[in-house]
């Protein structure tokens, strides 16, 4: 392989966590100047009375990011994924140069533009036209290139008819389509892209992708691509690298890194769990772990479409169960409630059990391709909540094949329920209600 | 697992075109290294620059009906009451052939440019918070660009001299035409201060507090009112070392000539400082630049 567009070697970046720096986001003057003085004060006592003064709280040092070292080839579509604060942000601030790293060094071949967030310097009383070429400055084109582009971005965006309108009358969706025209025209060697796709609508977002790689192939594009969307990350990447704590955990194969980032996840858990059981000491009845399990009794959270599915929560009862109801429920990670499913209590576990778990499995094929959560509530009979936990093990429903495989961009609906067509029997006469015929 | 639309995959992996590598310049990032191409930076960015000093004047003026009324209105009448307090009340005499309210007026328009630059840069990295947050380009350019709306007020006030001129039917000396070198002088008067507060006002966020009382506290410190020549010569010079005040001298050396003769030593003096506070606002600004995105 030739020179690579970027290395990485003992990348660090290094925050002072002062006991001041956690709790305010800035610093204001006031309490600086406060703070010397009361110190001030107190070492003065303190030498008065004969007593040696205390050392300084010393800022704690934290490491958003250690020792990482890397190549990327150039094309290379790259993902970084992990959980968050593993330092995947600071990762792509120091290769967008926005901040400096504190240690190692980054060599960069070519042009990066970075996508951090759609829309960064709209302003609101310019119209789009003048929205256009700001946007596209800012994101590093330059004048001439925004001015052969412009009918396209234009076009590509949809609001010809609006472009000498001020932006504060669009409405949301058409600010959104104009930001990512202007950067899905952005053609620099290297593209940094964190999370910006997972706003707009999906239709457009498909153009965007399309776009982003027809541009890529064309031009042998480099691109960095940061998203909690596995999905995303799995159709878009060839080559994964994990981060975590970090440091790099994983680099390889995008599959690979995402299997890796899951285990990575579902480790996560059972350490939370421990810290979890002291705090819920106060409930009769506590939930301590919601868990989605495949068919074949495996912790995972990527579940296929077409096969059924368990879910499993575990109980520290140290109370009756009797008369108590345990509801699980899942919602869409678009919002709303798809499903509830209630027993009682007495039913699924045993009085006198402290450890209880419970499984409830999930007929395949009716919950839709797409992500969700659950909640979980033990209640009394009156449905007094005794403990309830929201948003739990997010899991995903994928798509291996469905009758809706081809509409994966498009917000279809939560359930795939059966349906038959056949044309119709008795045909209606075209005639009169032609808005129920279309 | 996922279902893969292939073609897009393919799209993106396939090989890239050959590419000669010699225009290409390479880019380390290291610790402490951004400085060696920093002025070289500042030049592929200027378009950046220009294009955020005109956002800045495109707003003010679309956002406000008023607002080439409001650039002329407040200068206007601020010389209005210190015409009124100082000459009418307080009887402090003009220099001969010269109107009062020329003499305010000229030392106000600098003095305007200089204390609009400051409050404006002051907050403007606070304020563009979400591009330094997001966006690499030389974080000089925001404060920067903000002296240019400043000079489209200075322009509008300056209208405003030249209208008091003819009322007054003042005929002003071929000194008039050296103005632009002393706007630059007041730009760069202004930068270095502003610098300073601006690099100061990301980090402790209640500086800005500080500024409208500098600004009020400057006004009548500044030969504003008044003319330096009022001050006991034993002090003239000390007094000069202000950078205001030799911008604001000069500036009216220029428009009322004769009447208003350089204190040559301490118009020096000033240009010294301007230009040690512009080296120090620069150097602190690089310095702490690079942690605006850390801090934000």
């Amino acid at each position: 392989m030739a020179e690579p567009i970027i290395r990485a070697e003992g990348l660090g970046k290094m925050y002072m966590l002062g006991q001041a720096a956690q709790r305010e986001r800035y610093t204001a003057l006031r309490d600086v100047l406060g703070r010397s003085v009361r110190n001030v004060g107190r070492r003065a006592l303190d030498i008065a009375r004969g007593r040696a003064p205390p050392a300084r709280p010393r800022a704690e040092p934290f490491w958003a990011l250690k020792d990482v070292g890397f190549e990327i080839a150039e094309g290379e579509v790259v993902g970084v994924i992990g959980r968050n604060g593993a330092g995947k942000s600071t990762l792509l601030k120091i290769l967008s140069r926005i901040t400096e790293p504190s240690e190692g060094r980054v060599t960069i071949g070519g042009r990066v533009a970075s996508l951090l967030e759609v829309g960064t310097g709209f302003h609101p009383e310019l119209t789009g036209r003048e929205n256009v070429f700001l946007n596209g400055s800012i994101l590093g084109m330059s004048h001439g290139e925004i001015q052969r582009k412009f009918d396209e971005i234009v076009s590509f965006a949809g609001v010809e008819r609006f472009i000498d309108t001020p932006v504060k009358r669009y409405s949301s969706g058409m600010q959104v389509r104009l930001a990512f025209s202007v950067a899905a025209h952005l053609e620099p060697e290297i593209l940094v892209v964190d999370e910006v796709l997972a706003v707009g609508d999906a239709e457009f977002q498909k153009k965007c992708l399309g776009k982003m790689g027809e541009v890529s192939s064309r031009e042998g594009r480099t691109v960095l691509f940061v998203s909690h969307q596995l999905g995303m990350v799995q159709r878009l990447c060839s080559r994964g690298i994990v981060l975590s704590h970090g440091r790099v955990d994983f680099d390889g194969p995008v599959s690979a890194a995402i299997e890796r980032h899951m285990t990575a996840m579902a480790h996560r858990q059972t350490e939370d769990d421990e810290r979890l059981l002291a705090a819920l000491g106060g409930y009769e009845i506590a939930i301590t772990r919601v868990e989605t399990f495949s068919a074949s009794g495996q912790a995972i959270d990527q579940l296929p479409w077409d096969q059924p599915f368990q879910v499993r929560v575990r109980l520290r009862v140290r109370g009756p169960v009797a008369g108590r109801l345990l509801g699980v429920a899942v919602d869409s990670h678009r919002g709303g409630r798809v499903t509830t499913w209630v027993t009682d209590l007495a039913d699924v576990v045993a009085a006198g059990d402290e450890h209880a778990e419970v499984a409830l499995e999930v007929a395949p094929g009716i919950l839709a391709p797409g992500a969700y959560s659950l909640a979980v509530a033990v209640t009394e009979a009156s449905l007094a909540v005794i403990h309830l936990r929201d948003g739990e093990s997010p899991f995903a429903i994928v798509d291996t094949g469905s009758a809706m495989a081809a509409f994966t961009n498009v917000d279809y609906g939560v359930a795939l329920i059966p349906g038959k067509w056949s044309p119709a029997a008795s045909p209606v006469p075209s005639d009169p209600p032609a808005a129920a015929a279309e | 697992m996922t279902a893969v639309p292939t073609e897009t995959k393919a799209a993106i992996r396939a090989p890239a075109p050959a590419r000669p590598p010699a225009h290409r310049r390479t880019l380390v990032l290291e610790r402490g290294r951004a400085d060696r191409r920093y002025w070289l930076d500042l030049w592929t960015y200027r378009e950046l620059f220009a294009i955020l000093a005109w956002r800045d004047v495109a707003v003010r003026y679309k956002q406000t009906v008023v607002g080439v009324a409001w650039a002329a209105l407040r200068p206007f009448l601020t010389m209005v009451i210190m015409t009124v307090v100082f000459h009418v009340v307080a009887k402090v005499k003009a220099p001969p052939g010269a109107p009062y309210a020329i003499l305010v007026f000229a030392g106000l328009l600098p003095w305007t440019l200089f204390s609009t630059i400051l409050s404006e840069a002051s907050g403007s990295l606070v304020a563009n918070a979400n591009l330094v947050g997001k966006v690499y380009f030389p974080r000089i350019i925001i404060p920067a660009s903000t002296a240019l709306v400043a000079l489209v007020d200075f322009a509008v006030a300056l209208a405003i001299l030249v209208a008091m001129m003819v009322w007054y039917r003042f005929v002003p000396s071929w000194r008039l035409l050296l103005i632009p070198g002393f706007v630059v002088l007041g730009v760069l008067a202004s930068l270095g201060p502003a610098l300073f507060v601006t690099a100061l006002n990301v980090k402790y966020r209640d500086f800005r507090y500080i500024i409208p009382f500098i600004i009020q506290f400057g006004l009548y410190l500044a030969p504003v009112g008044y003319s330096s020549s009022v001050i006991p010569a034993a002090w003239r010079f000390w007094y000069s070392l202000n950078p205001v005040v030799g911008v604001i001298d000069g500036f009216r050396w220029c428009v009322l000539g004769g009447s208003s003769p350089l204190y040559l030593p301490g118009f020096f003096g000033s240009l010294a400082v301007v230009a040690l506070l512009l080296v120090l606002g620069v150097a602190y600004f690089r310095r702490t630049e690079r942690t605006f995105a850390d801090l934000i």
